[in-house]
């Protein structure tokens, strides 16, 4: 488990957070660390930077791990969250400008072959790439 | 001869996945495909154009219909292996064994 990129699914909402990471588990299969996050701590829509945190300390693996994020706040949160982890651990989180789910399922999809962090990078964005 | 020669294989399949090659089939394939050394191509005519078997983003904009013919080629030490490993997964349906 430890060897591939973990991925965290960061969105507005948590029920298209958790429906996306669904999706990744049933159709990539479990050999991928998976973790999600959305809503704001009042239970509305938004994000959570201390959420994110604990996503991405629940899909670690020293291979790195890539945020998929929705839009707006979410992205500005990862890089928050991401200022909040250990230093050794912040060059290896990437966080990906592709759609959140059909993203999320390819990333996962060239992770689960083992691919390196740049590369699952690029299969989240080659949606919007082309 | 040993004048470096890369084994080169070729294989085929007829896709009876109801519904085509979607979003899971496609996933299989691409993940079974990532497990061999040798670059991978698939295409849904003989002669091409080939699309790299290991990009999922690539294999699922083919749309793939039910009952095409995929046609797979393979470059690389293990192109035989490669190969006949993908046609057996798409004549089994999708029955892979391992799930990635």
């Amino acid at each position: 488990m430890g060897k591939n990129v973990g991925i965290v699914i960061v969105s507005h909402s948590p029920d298209v957070a958790k429906g996306a990471a669904d999706m990744v588990r049933q159709m990539v299969g479990a050999h991928v660390p998976l973790a999600w996050c959305g809503g704001n701590p009042a239970g509305g829509l938004g994000t959570s930077v201390e959420a994110i945190v604990k996503a991405l300390e629940l899909a670690w693996s020293d291979a790195g791990v890539v945020i998929m994020v929705d839009m707006g706040g979410a992205e500005t949160n990862s890089e928050m969250a991401i200022e909040m982890m250990p230093e050794k651990r912040r060059a290896k989180i990437v966080v990906c400008n592709g759609p959140v789910v059909e993203g999320a399922v390819m990333a996962a999809t060239e992770s689960s072959s083992g691919a390196a962090l740049e590369r699952v990078r690029r299969a989240a964005e080659e949606l919007y790439s082309r | 001869m040993k004048a470096g020669l890369v084994p080169r294989s070729r294989s085929c399949a007829v896709l009876k996945h109801a519904g085509g090659l979607h979003a899971r089939p496609a996933i299989k394939l691409t993940q079974v495909a990532k497990r061999f050394e040798s670059a991978v191509w698939i295409a849904l005519a003989e002669h091409g154009p080939w699309i790299d078997a290991k990009s999922i983003a690539r294999v699922m904009a083919t749309k793939t219909p039910y009952m095409a013919t995929l046609h797979f080629v393979a470059e690389g030490d293990d192109a035989e292996e490669a190969t006949s490993a993908l046609a057996r997964l798409v004549e089994s349906d999708f029955a892979d064994g391992n799930g990635g």
